[in-house]
Protein backbone atom coordinates (compact mmCIF):
# COMPACT_ATOMS: atom_id res chain seq x y z
CA UNK A 1 0.00 0.00 0.00
CA UNK A 2 2.58 2.65 0.77
CA UNK A 3 3.95 2.11 -2.79
CA UNK A 4 0.77 3.40 -3.98
CA UNK A 5 0.15 5.98 -1.74
CA UNK A 6 3.35 7.17 -2.96
CA UNK A 7 2.78 7.22 -6.74
CA UNK A 8 -0.07 9.14 -5.96
CA UNK A 9 1.34 11.75 -3.87
CA UNK A 10 4.54 11.82 -6.84
CA UNK A 11 2.71 10.55 -9.68
CA UNK A 12 5.49 9.75 -12.86
CA UNK A 13 5.54 8.33 -16.17
CA UNK A 14 6.58 4.68 -16.80
CA UNK A 15 9.76 5.83 -18.74
CA UNK A 16 11.59 2.14 -18.46
CA UNK A 17 9.18 0.14 -21.19
CA UNK A 18 9.91 3.19 -23.50
CA UNK A 19 13.58 2.99 -22.77
CA UNK A 20 13.15 -0.59 -23.96
CA UNK A 21 11.85 -0.21 -26.82
CA UNK A 22 13.86 3.17 -27.82
CA UNK A 23 17.15 1.01 -27.54
CA UNK A 24 15.87 -2.12 -29.62
CA UNK A 25 14.63 0.27 -31.94
CA UNK A 26 18.30 1.04 -33.00
CA UNK A 27 19.20 -3.06 -32.16
CA UNK A 28 16.81 -4.37 -34.86
CA UNK A 29 17.64 -1.46 -37.13
CA UNK A 30 20.77 -2.55 -37.57
CA UNK A 31 19.88 -6.00 -37.29
CA UNK A 32 17.27 -5.18 -40.13
CA UNK A 33 19.08 -3.08 -42.41
CA UNK A 34 22.42 -5.11 -42.42
CA UNK A 35 20.30 -8.30 -43.88
CA UNK A 36 19.00 -5.60 -46.45
CA UNK A 37 22.32 -4.73 -47.58
CA UNK A 38 23.60 -8.38 -47.64
CA UNK A 39 20.06 -8.99 -49.90
CA UNK A 40 21.14 -6.50 -52.03
CA UNK A 41 24.36 -7.91 -52.62
CA UNK A 42 23.07 -11.25 -53.11
CA UNK A 43 20.84 -9.35 -55.87
CA UNK A 44 24.45 -7.93 -57.60
CA UNK A 45 26.58 -10.76 -57.01
CA UNK A 46 24.54 -14.00 -56.56
CA UNK A 47 27.51 -15.65 -55.79
CA UNK A 48 27.04 -14.62 -52.15
CA UNK A 49 24.45 -17.04 -51.71
CA UNK A 50 26.88 -19.46 -51.04
CA UNK A 51 24.10 -22.37 -51.84
CA UNK A 52 23.31 -22.67 -48.37
CA UNK A 53 19.42 -22.76 -48.28
CA UNK A 54 19.30 -20.87 -45.01
CA UNK A 55 21.53 -17.94 -46.65
CA UNK A 56 19.80 -17.62 -49.58
CA UNK A 57 18.00 -14.46 -51.08
CA UNK A 58 14.42 -16.20 -50.73
CA UNK A 59 14.64 -16.98 -47.07
CA UNK A 60 16.38 -14.09 -46.14
CA UNK A 61 14.29 -11.30 -47.84
CA UNK A 62 11.60 -12.25 -45.87
CA UNK A 63 13.58 -11.97 -42.72
CA UNK A 64 14.39 -8.45 -43.77
CA UNK A 65 11.03 -7.21 -44.30
CA UNK A 66 10.03 -8.72 -41.29
CA UNK A 67 12.76 -7.28 -39.42
CA UNK A 68 12.41 -3.71 -40.62
CA UNK A 69 9.01 -3.54 -40.79
CA UNK A 70 8.31 -4.81 -37.03
CA UNK A 71 11.18 -5.04 -35.08
CA UNK A 72 12.76 -1.64 -35.94
CA UNK A 73 9.65 -0.29 -36.97
CA UNK A 74 7.63 -1.99 -34.43
CA UNK A 75 9.56 -1.22 -31.51
CA UNK A 76 9.70 2.38 -32.25
CA UNK A 77 5.67 2.86 -32.04
CA UNK A 78 5.73 0.64 -29.01
CA UNK A 79 8.48 3.19 -27.61
CA UNK A 80 6.78 6.38 -28.76
CA UNK A 81 3.38 5.42 -28.67
CA UNK A 82 3.87 4.37 -24.50
CA UNK A 83 5.59 7.54 -24.46
CA UNK A 84 3.41 10.09 -26.28
CA UNK A 85 -0.10 8.10 -24.80
CA UNK A 86 1.84 8.97 -21.07
CA UNK A 87 2.56 12.12 -21.59
CA UNK A 88 -0.26 13.91 -23.82
CA UNK A 89 -2.73 12.21 -21.37
CA UNK A 90 -0.39 13.36 -18.04
CA UNK A 91 -0.97 9.96 -16.55
CA UNK A 92 0.91 6.70 -15.77
CA UNK A 93 0.51 3.52 -18.34
CA UNK A 94 -2.27 1.73 -16.62
CA UNK A 95 -0.37 -1.35 -15.52
CA UNK A 96 3.63 -1.54 -16.14
CA UNK A 97 3.44 -5.66 -15.53
CA UNK A 98 1.31 -5.40 -18.71
CA UNK A 99 3.65 -2.89 -20.46
CA UNK A 100 6.73 -5.51 -19.88
CA UNK A 101 4.98 -7.92 -21.01
CA UNK A 102 4.10 -6.39 -24.47
CA UNK A 103 8.01 -6.08 -23.96
CA UNK A 104 9.10 -9.65 -23.75
CA UNK A 105 6.58 -10.61 -26.15
CA UNK A 106 7.13 -8.53 -28.88
CA UNK A 107 11.22 -9.39 -28.49
CA UNK A 108 9.88 -13.35 -28.30
CA UNK A 109 7.67 -12.84 -31.68
CA UNK A 110 11.12 -10.97 -33.71
CA UNK A 111 13.13 -14.15 -32.13
CA UNK A 112 11.02 -16.69 -33.20
CA UNK A 113 10.75 -14.98 -36.71
CA UNK A 114 14.62 -14.79 -36.79
CA UNK A 115 15.09 -18.82 -36.37
CA UNK A 116 11.99 -19.81 -38.10
CA UNK A 117 12.32 -17.78 -41.64
CA UNK A 118 15.84 -18.90 -42.27
CA UNK A 119 14.84 -22.37 -41.66
CA UNK A 120 12.06 -21.89 -44.51
CA UNK A 121 9.30 -22.29 -42.17
CA UNK A 122 6.93 -19.60 -44.08
CA UNK A 123 3.02 -19.56 -45.16
CA UNK A 124 4.21 -17.92 -47.95
CA UNK A 125 2.08 -15.04 -47.97
CA UNK A 126 4.10 -11.44 -48.21
CA UNK A 127 4.60 -9.30 -44.86
CA UNK A 128 2.83 -11.77 -42.94
CA UNK A 129 5.59 -15.15 -43.21
CA UNK A 130 5.05 -16.28 -39.93
CA UNK A 131 3.83 -19.87 -39.04
CA UNK A 132 0.26 -20.08 -37.11
CA UNK A 133 1.75 -20.56 -33.81
CA UNK A 134 3.84 -17.13 -33.32
CA UNK A 135 0.60 -15.32 -35.52
CA UNK A 136 -1.31 -16.51 -31.89
CA UNK A 137 1.45 -15.38 -30.22
CA UNK A 138 1.26 -11.91 -32.01
CA UNK A 139 -2.40 -11.60 -31.23
CA UNK A 140 -2.04 -11.96 -27.58
CA UNK A 141 0.92 -9.80 -27.79
CA UNK A 142 -1.16 -6.73 -29.56
CA UNK A 143 -4.68 -7.39 -27.38
CA UNK A 144 -1.99 -6.34 -24.37
CA UNK A 145 -0.59 -4.11 -26.23
CA UNK A 146 -4.42 -2.53 -26.85
CA UNK A 147 -5.38 -3.04 -23.28
CA UNK A 148 -2.27 -1.02 -22.26
CA UNK A 149 -2.66 1.85 -24.81
CA UNK A 150 -6.26 2.56 -24.66
CA UNK A 151 -6.73 2.22 -20.65
CA UNK A 152 -3.95 4.72 -20.48
CA UNK A 153 -6.51 7.04 -22.25
CA UNK A 154 -9.44 6.44 -20.37
CA UNK A 155 -7.59 7.14 -16.98
CA UNK A 156 -6.23 10.28 -18.69
CA UNK A 157 -5.97 13.56 -16.38
CA UNK A 158 -6.10 15.84 -19.75
CA UNK A 159 -9.90 16.87 -20.86
CA UNK A 160 -9.03 16.16 -24.85
CA UNK A 161 -7.48 12.77 -26.48
CA UNK A 162 -4.60 14.63 -28.26
CA UNK A 163 -4.54 13.87 -32.57
CA UNK A 164 -1.33 11.70 -32.01
CA UNK A 165 -3.41 9.17 -29.84
CA UNK A 166 -6.40 8.99 -32.56
CA UNK A 167 -3.01 8.32 -35.16
CA UNK A 168 -1.55 5.66 -32.85
CA UNK A 169 -5.54 4.12 -31.75
CA UNK A 170 -6.43 3.65 -35.30
CA UNK A 171 -2.90 2.24 -35.73
CA UNK A 172 -3.85 -0.68 -32.69
CA UNK A 173 -6.89 -1.62 -33.92
CA UNK A 174 -6.49 -1.51 -37.38
CA UNK A 175 -3.49 -4.25 -37.11
CA UNK A 176 -5.67 -6.28 -34.99
CA UNK A 177 -8.15 -6.50 -37.72
CA UNK A 178 -6.18 -6.58 -40.80
CA UNK A 179 -3.46 -9.70 -38.93
CA UNK A 180 -6.49 -11.63 -37.32
CA UNK A 181 -8.13 -11.33 -40.73
CA UNK A 182 -5.18 -12.23 -42.99
CA UNK A 183 -4.01 -14.94 -40.63
CA UNK A 184 -6.95 -17.25 -40.57
CA UNK A 185 -5.24 -20.24 -41.87
CA UNK A 186 -5.44 -24.53 -40.84
CA UNK A 187 -2.40 -25.96 -39.40
CA UNK A 188 -1.86 -29.64 -40.77
CA UNK A 189 -1.51 -30.53 -37.32
CA UNK A 190 -0.98 -29.28 -33.71
CA UNK A 191 2.99 -30.32 -33.84
CA UNK A 192 3.47 -28.83 -37.28
CA UNK A 193 5.15 -25.89 -38.01
CA UNK A 194 2.65 -25.55 -41.12
CA UNK A 195 -0.68 -24.28 -42.46
CA UNK A 196 -2.48 -23.66 -45.58
CA UNK A 197 -4.86 -20.28 -45.46
CA UNK A 198 -8.87 -21.18 -45.71
CA UNK A 199 -8.79 -18.80 -48.48
CA UNK A 200 -8.18 -20.11 -52.04
CA UNK A 201 -7.41 -18.23 -55.18
CA UNK A 202 -8.23 -14.63 -56.45
CA UNK A 203 -9.88 -14.05 -52.69
CA UNK A 204 -6.60 -14.91 -51.32
CA UNK A 205 -4.74 -12.44 -53.38
CA UNK A 206 -7.45 -9.74 -52.64
CA UNK A 207 -7.13 -10.87 -48.75
CA UNK A 208 -3.77 -10.73 -48.78
CA UNK A 209 -3.43 -7.20 -50.20
CA UNK A 210 -6.23 -5.56 -48.36
CA UNK A 211 -3.88 -6.87 -45.41
CA UNK A 212 -0.38 -5.67 -47.52
CA UNK A 213 -1.71 -2.27 -48.29
CA UNK A 214 -3.12 -1.58 -44.83
CA UNK A 215 0.39 -3.15 -43.41
CA UNK A 216 1.62 0.09 -45.07
CA UNK A 217 -1.81 2.13 -44.56
CA UNK A 218 -1.74 1.93 -40.87
CA UNK A 219 0.99 -0.35 -39.40
CA UNK A 220 3.77 1.84 -41.51
CA UNK A 221 1.69 5.71 -41.71
CA UNK A 222 -0.89 5.77 -39.10
CA UNK A 223 1.44 5.32 -36.31
CA UNK A 224 4.39 7.04 -37.86
CA UNK A 225 1.95 10.18 -38.57
CA UNK A 226 1.20 9.68 -34.95
CA UNK A 227 4.90 9.91 -33.62
CA UNK A 228 4.72 13.06 -36.39
CA UNK A 229 1.97 14.80 -34.37
CA UNK A 230 3.85 14.74 -31.05
CA UNK A 231 7.56 14.91 -31.92
CA UNK A 232 7.42 17.73 -34.84
CA UNK A 233 5.34 20.09 -32.64
CA UNK A 234 7.79 19.23 -29.59
CA UNK A 235 11.33 19.68 -31.62
CA UNK A 236 10.18 22.19 -32.72
CA UNK A 237 8.83 24.52 -30.26
CA UNK A 238 5.60 25.01 -31.36
CA UNK A 239 1.53 23.29 -31.97
CA UNK A 240 0.68 21.98 -34.85
CA UNK A 241 -0.29 24.21 -37.78
CA UNK A 242 -3.77 23.09 -37.74
CA UNK A 243 -5.50 21.29 -35.33
CA UNK A 244 -8.44 21.20 -37.39
CA UNK A 245 -6.72 20.02 -40.52
CA UNK A 246 -5.55 16.92 -38.38
CA UNK A 247 -8.92 16.12 -37.57
CA UNK A 248 -10.26 16.37 -41.12
CA UNK A 249 -7.33 14.23 -42.16
CA UNK A 250 -7.13 11.22 -39.97
CA UNK A 251 -10.98 10.58 -41.00
CA UNK A 252 -10.04 11.36 -44.63
CA UNK A 253 -6.63 8.47 -44.19
CA UNK A 254 -8.52 5.66 -42.45
CA UNK A 255 -11.95 5.84 -44.69
CA UNK A 256 -9.55 5.67 -47.98
CA UNK A 257 -6.52 3.66 -47.01
CA UNK A 258 -8.86 0.43 -46.16
CA UNK A 259 -9.59 0.51 -50.02
CA UNK A 260 -6.74 0.69 -52.03
CA UNK A 261 -5.48 -2.97 -51.79
CA UNK A 262 -6.36 -3.89 -54.93
CA UNK A 263 -4.08 -1.79 -56.78
CA UNK A 264 -1.46 -4.46 -56.39
CA UNK A 265 -3.80 -6.86 -58.29
CA UNK A 266 -4.10 -5.18 -61.63
CA UNK A 267 -3.79 -6.84 -64.95
CA UNK A 268 -4.52 -10.26 -62.97
CA UNK A 269 -7.75 -12.54 -62.34
CA UNK A 270 -9.37 -9.60 -59.82
CA UNK A 271 -12.39 -8.34 -61.58
CA UNK A 272 -11.55 -5.41 -63.23
CA UNK A 273 -14.22 -3.49 -61.59
CA UNK A 274 -12.35 -4.08 -58.33
CA UNK A 275 -9.22 -3.09 -59.97
CA UNK A 276 -10.53 0.31 -61.28
CA UNK A 277 -12.10 0.94 -57.73
CA UNK A 278 -8.53 0.10 -55.78
CA UNK A 279 -6.92 2.87 -58.77
CA UNK A 280 -9.59 5.53 -58.15
CA UNK A 281 -9.18 5.09 -54.09
CA UNK A 282 -5.73 4.94 -54.33
CA UNK A 283 -5.88 8.47 -56.44
CA UNK A 284 -8.24 10.26 -53.77
CA UNK A 285 -5.78 9.11 -51.17
CA UNK A 286 -3.37 11.48 -52.26
CA UNK A 287 -5.58 14.67 -50.33
CA UNK A 288 -5.26 12.80 -46.72
CA UNK A 289 -1.66 12.15 -47.29
CA UNK A 290 -0.84 15.79 -48.39
CA UNK A 291 -2.87 16.66 -45.16
CA UNK A 292 -0.79 15.63 -43.13
CA UNK A 293 2.47 16.49 -44.86
CA UNK A 294 1.40 19.76 -45.18
CA UNK A 295 0.42 20.04 -41.45
CA UNK A 296 3.75 18.67 -40.66
CA UNK A 297 5.53 20.96 -43.01
CA UNK A 298 3.64 24.40 -41.98
CA UNK A 299 4.52 23.70 -38.28
CA UNK A 300 8.18 24.76 -39.03
CA UNK A 301 6.88 27.84 -40.47
CA UNK A 302 8.39 30.93 -38.65
CA UNK A 303 10.62 28.71 -36.99
CA UNK A 304 12.67 27.73 -40.11
CA UNK A 305 16.11 28.94 -38.89
CA UNK A 306 16.00 26.00 -36.34
CA UNK A 307 16.83 23.74 -39.02
CA UNK A 308 19.90 24.94 -39.53
CA UNK A 309 21.27 24.32 -35.93
CA UNK A 310 19.12 21.21 -34.77
CA UNK A 311 19.90 17.52 -37.14
CA UNK A 312 17.22 15.90 -35.09
CA UNK A 313 14.45 18.51 -36.58
CA UNK A 314 16.29 18.14 -39.78
CA UNK A 315 15.54 14.41 -39.60
CA UNK A 316 12.17 15.27 -39.31
CA UNK A 317 11.35 17.80 -41.85
CA UNK A 318 12.71 15.36 -44.52
CA UNK A 319 11.37 12.54 -43.34
CA UNK A 320 8.03 14.52 -44.22
CA UNK A 321 9.33 15.91 -47.74
CA UNK A 322 9.61 11.77 -48.64
CA UNK A 323 6.76 10.90 -47.16
CA UNK A 324 5.02 13.86 -49.39
CA UNK A 325 7.03 12.31 -52.26
CA UNK A 326 6.24 8.70 -51.87
CA UNK A 327 2.46 9.53 -51.03
CA UNK A 328 2.89 11.06 -54.81
CA UNK A 329 4.34 8.74 -56.35
CA UNK A 330 2.32 5.66 -55.02
CA UNK A 331 -0.89 7.38 -56.46
CA UNK A 332 0.27 7.55 -59.69
CA UNK A 333 1.91 4.28 -59.99
CA UNK A 334 -1.69 3.34 -58.65
CA UNK A 335 -2.64 4.48 -62.51
CA UNK A 336 -3.21 1.23 -64.26
CA UNK A 337 -1.42 2.69 -67.53
CA UNK A 338 1.35 3.47 -65.67
CA UNK A 339 1.67 -0.02 -63.48
CA UNK A 340 1.45 -1.59 -66.91
CA UNK A 341 4.82 -0.15 -66.97
CA UNK A 342 5.87 -0.71 -63.45
CA UNK A 343 4.27 -3.36 -62.02
CA UNK A 344 7.03 -6.30 -61.15
CA UNK A 345 9.79 -4.00 -61.87
CA UNK A 346 12.26 -2.36 -59.12
CA UNK A 347 10.34 0.66 -59.20
CA UNK A 348 8.26 -0.50 -56.66
CA UNK A 349 11.12 -1.79 -54.65
CA UNK A 350 12.43 1.83 -55.17
CA UNK A 351 8.80 3.26 -54.08
CA UNK A 352 8.43 1.14 -51.24
CA UNK A 353 12.67 2.42 -49.88
CA UNK A 354 11.59 5.86 -50.59
CA UNK A 355 8.80 5.44 -47.90
CA UNK A 356 10.82 3.28 -45.55
CA UNK A 357 14.23 4.49 -45.44
CA UNK A 358 12.87 8.41 -46.43
CA UNK A 359 10.08 8.31 -44.17
CA UNK A 360 9.73 5.34 -41.81
CA UNK A 361 13.36 5.18 -40.96
CA UNK A 362 14.11 8.81 -40.73
CA UNK A 363 11.12 10.27 -38.70
CA UNK A 364 12.10 7.02 -36.28
CA UNK A 365 15.70 7.86 -35.86
CA UNK A 366 14.65 11.49 -35.64
CA UNK A 367 11.67 10.62 -32.66
CA UNK A 368 14.54 8.34 -30.87
CA UNK A 369 17.49 10.91 -30.86
CA UNK A 370 15.07 13.43 -29.03
CA UNK A 371 14.00 10.26 -26.71
CA UNK A 372 17.13 9.10 -25.80
CA UNK A 373 18.45 11.87 -23.79
CA UNK A 374 15.35 12.45 -21.93
CA UNK A 375 15.00 8.28 -21.08
CA UNK A 376 18.62 8.51 -20.01
CA UNK A 377 18.56 11.83 -17.44
CA UNK A 378 20.92 13.76 -20.17
CA UNK A 379 20.29 17.21 -21.55
CA UNK A 380 21.01 16.18 -25.00
CA UNK A 381 22.50 13.39 -26.96
CA UNK A 382 26.70 12.80 -26.83
CA UNK A 383 27.17 14.30 -30.02
CA UNK A 384 25.07 16.81 -32.02
CA UNK A 385 27.82 16.72 -34.60
CA UNK A 386 27.55 12.46 -35.05
CA UNK A 387 23.41 13.17 -35.32
CA UNK A 388 24.56 15.80 -38.41
CA UNK A 389 26.87 13.14 -39.92
CA UNK A 390 23.82 10.55 -39.43
CA UNK A 391 21.44 12.93 -41.09
CA UNK A 392 23.45 13.39 -44.23
CA UNK A 393 24.49 9.40 -44.46
CA UNK A 394 20.66 8.49 -44.43
CA UNK A 395 19.63 11.54 -46.82
CA UNK A 396 22.43 10.47 -49.45
CA UNK A 397 21.87 6.69 -48.90
CA UNK A 398 18.25 7.20 -49.61
CA UNK A 399 18.09 8.87 -52.14
CA UNK A 400 21.21 6.71 -54.56
CA UNK A 401 18.63 3.62 -53.45
CA UNK A 402 15.50 5.31 -55.13
CA UNK A 403 17.49 6.61 -57.92
CA UNK A 404 18.90 4.00 -59.12
CA UNK A 405 16.09 1.71 -58.54
CA UNK A 406 13.59 4.14 -60.57
CA UNK A 407 16.58 3.44 -63.15
CA UNK A 408 16.33 -0.06 -63.28
CA UNK A 409 12.52 -0.23 -62.75
CA UNK A 410 11.44 2.01 -66.20
CA UNK A 411 14.85 -0.05 -67.88
CA UNK A 412 12.71 -3.33 -66.97
CA UNK A 413 9.38 -1.96 -68.06
CA UNK A 414 10.53 -0.76 -71.09
CA UNK A 415 12.58 -3.81 -72.40
CA UNK A 416 9.95 -6.28 -70.91
CA UNK A 417 7.42 -4.84 -73.55
CA UNK A 418 9.39 -4.18 -76.40
CA UNK A 419 8.01 -6.19 -79.25
CA UNK A 420 9.46 -6.64 -82.63
CA UNK A 421 7.90 -6.29 -86.07
CA UNK A 422 7.14 -9.90 -86.32
CA UNK A 423 5.58 -9.66 -82.88
CA UNK A 424 8.62 -11.72 -81.14
CA UNK A 425 9.94 -10.04 -78.13
CA UNK A 426 13.21 -7.60 -78.52
CA UNK A 427 14.57 -8.96 -75.27
CA UNK A 428 14.93 -12.32 -73.32
CA UNK A 429 14.48 -12.18 -69.50
CA UNK A 430 17.99 -12.48 -68.40
CA UNK A 431 18.77 -9.16 -70.84
CA UNK A 432 16.77 -7.31 -68.52
CA UNK A 433 18.76 -8.84 -64.93
CA UNK A 434 22.18 -7.95 -67.10
CA UNK A 435 21.09 -4.33 -67.65
CA UNK A 436 19.92 -4.02 -64.20
CA UNK A 437 23.73 -4.73 -62.90
CA UNK A 438 24.68 -1.15 -62.49
CA UNK A 439 21.84 0.01 -60.38
CA UNK A 440 22.10 -3.13 -57.86
CA UNK A 441 25.40 -2.27 -57.68
CA UNK A 442 24.46 1.57 -57.02
CA UNK A 443 21.55 0.44 -54.42
CA UNK A 444 24.50 -1.81 -52.48
CA UNK A 445 26.29 1.66 -51.70
CA UNK A 446 23.57 3.33 -51.10
CA UNK A 447 22.29 0.87 -48.40
CA UNK A 448 25.13 0.55 -46.71
CA UNK A 449 25.57 4.75 -46.17
CA UNK A 450 21.98 4.40 -44.55
CA UNK A 451 23.46 1.06 -42.69
CA UNK A 452 26.57 2.87 -41.41
CA UNK A 453 24.98 5.68 -40.41
CA UNK A 454 23.07 3.62 -37.60
CA UNK A 455 26.33 2.30 -36.55
CA UNK A 456 27.17 5.60 -35.66
CA UNK A 457 23.67 6.20 -34.17
CA UNK A 458 24.60 3.15 -31.82
CA UNK A 459 27.75 4.61 -30.60
CA UNK A 460 25.66 8.28 -30.09
CA UNK A 461 23.20 6.36 -28.06
CA UNK A 462 26.03 3.98 -26.11
CA UNK A 463 27.50 7.13 -25.44
CA UNK A 464 24.55 8.99 -23.94
CA UNK A 465 23.41 6.22 -21.72
CA UNK A 466 26.73 6.07 -19.98
CA UNK A 467 26.75 7.78 -16.56
CA UNK A 468 30.12 8.63 -16.05
CA UNK A 469 30.50 10.59 -19.53
CA UNK A 470 28.41 14.22 -19.81
CA UNK A 471 27.58 15.40 -23.52
CA UNK A 472 29.83 17.24 -25.26
CA UNK A 473 29.21 21.06 -25.92
CA UNK A 474 26.76 21.81 -27.74
CA UNK A 475 28.34 23.61 -31.02
CA UNK A 476 27.28 27.35 -30.47
CA UNK A 477 23.93 28.14 -32.70
CA UNK A 478 22.49 24.54 -31.68
CA UNK A 479 22.49 26.41 -27.90
CA UNK A 480 21.25 29.34 -28.90
CA UNK A 481 18.18 27.76 -30.83
CA UNK B 1 -35.59 0.13 -55.24
CA UNK B 2 -32.35 -1.89 -56.76
CA UNK B 3 -28.89 -2.15 -55.68
CA UNK B 4 -27.72 0.48 -57.63
CA UNK B 5 -30.14 3.07 -55.49
CA UNK B 6 -28.19 1.87 -52.66
CA UNK B 7 -24.92 2.38 -54.01
CA UNK B 8 -26.08 6.37 -55.07
CA UNK B 9 -27.54 6.50 -51.72
CA UNK B 10 -24.27 5.59 -49.53
CA UNK B 11 -22.22 7.81 -51.98
CA UNK B 12 -24.41 10.75 -51.49
CA UNK B 13 -24.36 9.58 -47.59
CA UNK B 14 -20.53 9.49 -47.44
CA UNK B 15 -20.15 12.65 -49.35
CA UNK B 16 -22.76 14.65 -46.77
CA UNK B 17 -20.94 13.36 -43.52
CA UNK B 18 -17.26 14.24 -44.83
CA UNK B 19 -18.87 17.88 -45.73
CA UNK B 20 -20.35 17.99 -42.05
CA UNK B 21 -17.16 16.74 -40.68
CA UNK B 22 -15.34 19.74 -42.40
CA UNK B 23 -18.02 21.73 -40.81
CA UNK B 24 -17.86 20.33 -37.48
CA UNK B 25 -14.06 20.75 -37.60
CA UNK B 26 -14.11 24.21 -38.36
CA UNK B 27 -16.48 25.78 -36.62
CA UNK B 28 -15.31 28.72 -34.78
CA UNK B 29 -16.90 27.16 -31.60
CA UNK B 30 -14.34 25.05 -31.07
CA UNK B 31 -11.18 26.40 -31.85
CA UNK B 32 -10.76 27.27 -27.78
CA UNK B 33 -10.69 23.58 -27.18
CA UNK B 34 -8.51 22.85 -30.57
CA UNK B 35 -6.06 25.38 -29.13
CA UNK B 36 -6.25 23.80 -25.59
CA UNK B 37 -5.69 20.14 -27.05
CA UNK B 38 -3.11 21.74 -29.54
CA UNK B 39 -0.97 22.30 -26.73
CA UNK B 40 -1.07 19.33 -25.03
CA UNK B 41 2.43 18.59 -25.88
CA UNK B 42 3.76 21.29 -23.76
CA UNK B 43 1.77 20.94 -20.69
CA UNK B 44 3.41 18.32 -18.82
CA UNK B 45 6.37 19.46 -18.16
CA UNK B 46 6.42 18.87 -14.31
CA UNK B 47 5.57 15.06 -14.33
CA UNK B 48 8.33 14.98 -16.83
CA UNK B 49 10.74 16.56 -14.79
CA UNK B 50 9.73 14.27 -11.59
CA UNK B 51 10.19 11.13 -13.57
CA UNK B 52 13.38 12.08 -15.03
CA UNK B 53 14.70 12.97 -10.88
CA UNK B 54 12.86 9.44 -10.08
CA UNK B 55 14.83 8.07 -12.59
CA UNK B 56 18.25 9.12 -11.70
CA UNK B 57 17.77 8.55 -8.03
CA UNK B 58 16.86 4.82 -8.70
CA UNK B 59 19.56 4.33 -11.25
Amino acid sequence: MSELNSALEHPTYNYKVVRQFAVMTVVWGIVGMLVGVLIAAQLAWPALNFDLPWFHFGRLRPLHTNAVIFAFGGSALFATSYYVVQRTCQVRLISDKLAALTFWGWQLVIVSAAITLPLGLTTSKEYAELEWPIDILITVVWVLYAIVFFGTIARRKANHIYVANWFYGSFIIAVAVLHIINSLEMPIAMNAFKSYSIYAGTVDAMVQWWYGHNAVGFFLTAGFLGMMYYFVPKQAGRPVYSYRLSIVHFWALVAVYIWAGPHHLHYTALPDWAQSLGMVMSLILLAPSWGGMINGMMTLSGAWHKLRSDPILRFLVVSLSFYGMSTFEGPMMSIKTVNSLSHYTDWTIGHVHSGALGWVAMISIGAIYHLIPILFGKERMYSTNLINTHFWMSTIGTVLYITSMWVNGILQGLMWRAYNQDGTLTYSFVESVTASYPGYVVRVIGGAIFFSGMLIMAYNVYMTSRKDIAPQAAPAVASAA
Amino acid sequence: MDINDLRGISTAFLMITFIGMCFWAYNSKRKKAFDEAANLPFADEELNQATMQEEVKNG
